[in-house]
């Protein structure tokens, strides 16, 4: 279970309070109006903004001592999600050690993830020459030699198309099923499509999760104007 | 670094192997280049002394008095070869060196020697340079240099040894009336170098008409590169003259060795290199004579120069009243 | 955040190294003095010229650079690498050769006075302040230039695409993208042309046409070897270095890394349409600095044939030198520029050696060493150890951004998977620095090959580096053969900047 003990994120100006817990695993969507602070909410797990008060807990513990690579949590980001100079594999091998010390056995589990993204084969390129989809299978093939219990997914299939980042999602869906997965998204039916359930984030305030259909379908006031006329 | 690390240590190695006795001469940088005096002198004192004659260059003869400074009394040196009269009373107070021994050396300069301590090695006159192609009538004193509007070249006093001379020599000539005298060459003054390498080298490139060097330069042009437009000017106000001395170490761990050298120094073996490797007036003038073309040179008809007494009370005095003139 | 990710004890330790060799060799100048020393009238009056030719000569290179660096940056032609190169060639030479190329140009019966002859226009005079920094922008624009470049390069292609896209035309790149970048970039670089120029002494000398031309390092050699008045030589050094650390941290006050995020790796295209006085500048700025190159070259080919054995053992010291001063320089500067990340301020101790001024370094090291060891004997390793300490500025100078930059772009991944220390360095930081590397490596190697500096204090007892062999041969009438000896400096300090860039850009 992740919880969140009367958390109070600051940046600048900006404000967002959350307190609530959610059960792991399982995808839980963080839908809300853009610059609500639904980052910024995924930041304070991933270990990137400190909380201002309060305290992140992953089973009972504190996660707030740990730097972000120490966290149980393994980041796909919306951008810069692989490092240009590296193939691949290394990439992804990155995800086990971050000396990249690999025994066989290591070499194996990313050969593995590799093909269970889709890209046996392909471990030698570099990223220049993977496409938008692929670059996000690598990253998703990190995710999953990592085995972390969280996985914070910041929007990182944005700038696919729709039936490509569909196909990403179920593949999240397939591949992490053991996981917390926190996706932020700004569609209503990717969350539909592969969110049981949503945390809302609007108006400086994380809501605990509901489940994502009742969500949709009778939104709360803050919610109601950002769906705007959508069913 | 290993590599530096590992030549180094062949240098140790191979000096620590040699069995022979080792002396240790400090000189200045151009004394030891191939085209230098070294080598040739380096080989006739090893073909008699049983010893091994070892170079260390240290700049000029002004870096080579502060390099013996800065080491005192645990100095590597044996001898000192290359500072000048302008030089000898600093060098001479720091009490580092040793008298030559020698009672009346029998020695070819145009004045008087009696230095207990310092031998002079070559000599000659400051004198400016021109090429007679361009220049066919340079002026002969430092008023018509003041009054034309002949261009030279000079070098710094605070870190050229003729450069310094030239100092001595207008002061020698003028006393009192030097920084007056300075102030009318401002404008004919191209620049002033660090060295004279730099100097002469601007002049060789055509950069002004007269650069300050020595009368023997000239010979170095017939006698090398077979030119015979360069000349050298005796001023009425006469030259000054340079006086290249050595001296040994008080603290030297060779004694009889450095005293054998400073015998060998005024022989045919080191004198006969002088005139055409040093372009320079030898001390003694060797048993054959100067080279053919030395008689071609322009000969003084007075020779300046301030007792390294004299030299070292004005130097201070000369080298403001001169900033302070060209400056203006 | 990402500070703390990345290992600051070896930076630390290359500071120690740095702070106890600099300001260590100044102390034991100072200890070594007789008594206390005072700085007179005319101390405080090459105060004063050092600090006005410095800054000419550091705002004219940097004000000169842009449009050159601009120009290189927007336009693709054939050999344009090499154009880039070959104009970084005036900042290895030694310094006389330099200047007697400059004056083949500028000089009384140079290009230029033939020209004007020619026209029945009087001559014009290089000698003066205005010769000064006529020579320091002759030596410093190509530094410049590659300092800008590296800016212009940082600039991801994406980000140019971005503006292409959005239809930008050159004014609204230059405000949205390349102003940010000249803002961070600008102020290192004229810290680093004004830091040179504050410890020019025979180019100042040479060219200042007497002695108002006097700068603080001729200050501190005239209290050397003039008055040997070490007290005041320690002084006059203290002061140039107050003065120096003054304008690097003033410099580190308004330098500031522009915010651009990072690419793919693309290479740089441009869209924008590029205006034809682009040309103009490529074509002044290549003139200005080949020609003279071209005249050492021309010149000095005759005496090739002049040279003797001798020059080869010179080469090979030289070489010997360059490379091992070329793994010092890194090995201190690299953890500097990472250690700048976690302790602010860190690679300002990398400028350090630049406010040095060389004499008393030299100096300073032989009075340290020369109570246990034959100073002559560690000739290689000294010179070698000094000429890392005098390209450290530029090395960092170099780096520091590029870690910067890439911190920018890869941090918050590097920390998320968690990537610290050695393992960061190693897989993060080296491999992406690597063109940094290149282009400090080339300069360190080549700025040793050329420096004539403090091997006098150590010199050996036969042979020496290349550019004292040049320097022995203009002492004794060789000036051909020295000309000789100087286009084989220039080729070997080119190939070896070359080499070590090429190998950097190989990995882009």
């Amino acid at each position: 279970m992740l919880e969140f003990l009367n958390v109070n994120l600051r940046q600048g100006d900006f404000h967002l309070s959350a307190s609530f817990s959610v059960e792991a695993p399982g995808i839980v969507a963080v839908i809300g109006p853009s610059g609500a602070g639904k980052s910024t909410l995924l930041a304070a797990v991933s270990g990137f903004l400190p909380p201002d008060g309060g305290d992140v807990l992953w089973l009972g513990e504190s996660l707030i001592p740990l730097s972000p690579g120490s966290r149980p949590v393994t980041t796909v980001f919306q951008d810069q999600n692989l490092f240009p100079h590296l193939t691949a594999f290394q990439n992804v091998g990155l995800g086990l050690s971050p000396r990249l010390k690999l025994s066989s056995e290591d070499r194996g589990a990313v050969e593995d993830a590799l093909a269970q993204v889709g890209l046996a084969g392909l471990g030698t390129r570099r990223p220049a020459e993977l496409s938008g989809g692929q670059a996000g299978r690598v990253a998703l093939a990190r995710a999953l030699v990592r085995a972390r219990p969280i996985v914070c997914l910041d929007e990182p299939f944005s700038a696919l198309g729709p039936s490509l980042r569909h196909e990403m999602l179920d593949l999240v869906g397939e591949v992490l099923s053991d996981a917390l997965v926190l996706m932020v998204t700004h569609d209503p039916s990717d969350a539909r499509r592969s969110a049981p359930r949503s945390i809302v984030v609007a108006d400086g305030m994380a809501h605990a999760p509901k489940e994502t259909a009742a969500l949709l379908d009778d939104p709360p006031e803050a919610l109601r104007s950002y769906l705007g006329a959508q069913p | 670094m290993r590599l530096a690390f590992i030549a180094a240590g062949l240098v140790v190695g191979t000096s620590a192997l040699a069995d022979t006795p080792v002396l240790t001469v400090y000189t200045y940088d151009s004394f030891v280049s191939e085209w230098g005096p070294g080598p040739v002198v380096e080989a006739a004192f090893e073909e008699t002394c049983g010893c091994d004659l070892q170079f260390v260059a240290a700049g000029d003869g002004a870096a080579l008095l502060s390099r013996v400074r800065l080491e005192g009394e645990r100095s590597e040196a044996d001898i000192v070869l290359g500072l000048d009269t302008n030089l000898t009373a600093a060098a001479a107070e720091t009490e580092l060196f040793a008298p030559h021994g020698l009672t009346a050396p029998e020695l070819d300069l145009p004045i008087a020697w009696d230095d207990p301590t310092f031998l002079p090695f070559d000599w000659g006159y400051f004198a400016f340079v021109h090429d007679a192609e361009k220049l066919p009538e340079p002026p002969t004193d430092f008023k018509a240099l003041a009054k034309s509007d002949v261009s030279i070249l000079i070098q710094d006093p605070r870190s050229s040894t003729p450069g310094l001379g030239l100092l001595m020599w207008v002061k020698a000539a003028y006393g009192d009336e030097a920084g007056a005298v300075w102030e009318s060459l401002a404008d004919n003054i191209v620049t002033v170098t660090p060295g004279w390498s730099e100097a002469y080298g601007l002049f060789l490139d055509g950069e002004a008409d007269m650069v300050l060097s020595y009368t023997t330069s000239p010979a170095y042009h017939l006698i090398a590169e077979d030119d015979p437009t360069k000349g050298a000017v005796a001023f009425t106000e006469g030259n000054y003259l340079q006086v290249e001395v050595a001296g040994m170490l008080a603290g030297t761990d060779q004694p009889e060795l450095a005293a054998q050298f400073l015998d060998f120094m005024l022989t045919d073996g080191f004198q006969g290199a002088i005139p055409t490797t040093n372009w320079m007036y030898p001390a003694k003038t060797p048993s054959g004579g100067l080279p053919e073309g030395f008689e071609t040179l322009t000969i003084p008809e007075k020779a300046l120069l301030l007792s390294s007494k004299d030299a070292a009370a004005v130097r201070d005095d000369a080298v403001r009243e001169w900033q302070g003139a060209l400056s203006q | 955040m990402a500070g703390r990710a990345v290992p600051v004890i070896p930076g630390g330790a290359a500071g120690a190294l740095v702070v106890g060799l600099t300001l260590g060799t100044l102390a034991a100048v100072a200890l070594r003095a007789d008594g206390p020393a005072a700085l007179g009238p005319a101390d405080w009056a090459a105060v004063r010229f050092t600090l006005v030719q410095a800054v000419l000569s550091a705002v004219l290179s940097v004000a000169l650079a842009i449009p050159v660096a601009r120009a290189l940056a927007r336009r693709r032609f054939p050999g344009r690498q090499a154009l880039v190169t070959l104009m970084g060639a005036p900042f290895v030479l030694p310094v006389i050769v330099a200047i007697l190329g400059l004056l083949a140009v500028f000089g009384r019966g140079g290009i230029v006075n033939q020209a004007l002859a020619a026209l029945e226009l009087p001559p014009i005079s290089i000698y003066g302040l205005h010769g000064v920094v006529l020579a320091h922008v002759f030596f410093n624009l190509p530094l410049c230039v590659r300092l800008l470049l590296q800016g212009w390069s940082d600039i991801p292609a994406e980000r140019f695409r971005l503006a292409a896209s959005l239809g930008m035309g050159p004014g609204e790149i230059r405000r949205q993208l390349e102003t940010p970048m000249l803002r961070a970039v600008v102020p290192g670089a004229l810290a680093v042309v004004f830091l040179i120029c504050m410890t020019s002494f025979a180019v100042a000398l040479t060219l200042g046409g007497g002695p108002r031309a006097t700068t603080v390092e001729l200050a501190i050699y005239q209290a050397f070897r003039f008055d040997f008045d070490l007290g005041r030589a320690a002084l006059l050094g203290g002061l140039q270095m107050a003065l120096t650390v003054a304008a690097g941290l003033l410099a580190l006050w308004f330098a500031r890394t522009p915010a651009f995020g990072a690419g793919l790796d693309r290479p740089p295209q441009r869209w924008d349409a590029a205006p034809g006085w682009d040309w103009v500048w490529i074509a002044l700025a290549a003139l200005f600095l080949l020609v003279p190159m071209a005249m050492v070259a021309i010149r000095g080919a005759e005496g090739i044939a002049r040279l003797e054995a001798g020059v080869w053992s010179a080469l090979a010291q030289s070489l010997a030198v360059a490379l091992a001063a070329t793994v010092l320089t890194l090995t201190l500067a690299v953890p500097l520029a990472i250690g700048a990340r976690r302790v602010r301020g860190l690679d300002v101790v990398g400028y350090l050696p630049i406010a040095a001024s060389a004499l008393v370094l030299g100096t300073g090291l032989f009075i340290l060493l020369f109570p246990f060891v034959d100073p002559g004997q560690l000739t290689l390793p000294v010179t070698a150890l000094v000429n890392a300490l005098l390209a450290l500025p530029f090395a960092v100078r170099v780096l520091r951004p590029a870690v910067d930059t890439i911190e920018a772009a890869h941090g918050r991944l590097a920390d998320s998977l968690g990537l610290t220390g050695w393992s960061r360095v190693r897989w993060l930081l080296l491999p992406r620095l690597r063109p940094a590397l290149g282009f400090a490596a080339g300069l360190s190697a080549a700025l040793a090959m050329g420096d004539l500096g403090v091997v006098t204090l150590f010199a050996p007892p036969d042979g020496g580096t290349l550019p004292l062999y040049i320097f022995r041969l203009m002492g004794s009438f060789q000036m051909e053969a020295a000309g000789g000896a100087a286009v084989i400096l220039l080729a070997a300090s080119l190939a070896l900047f070359l080499t070590f860039d090429r190998w950097g850009r190989a990995g882009a």
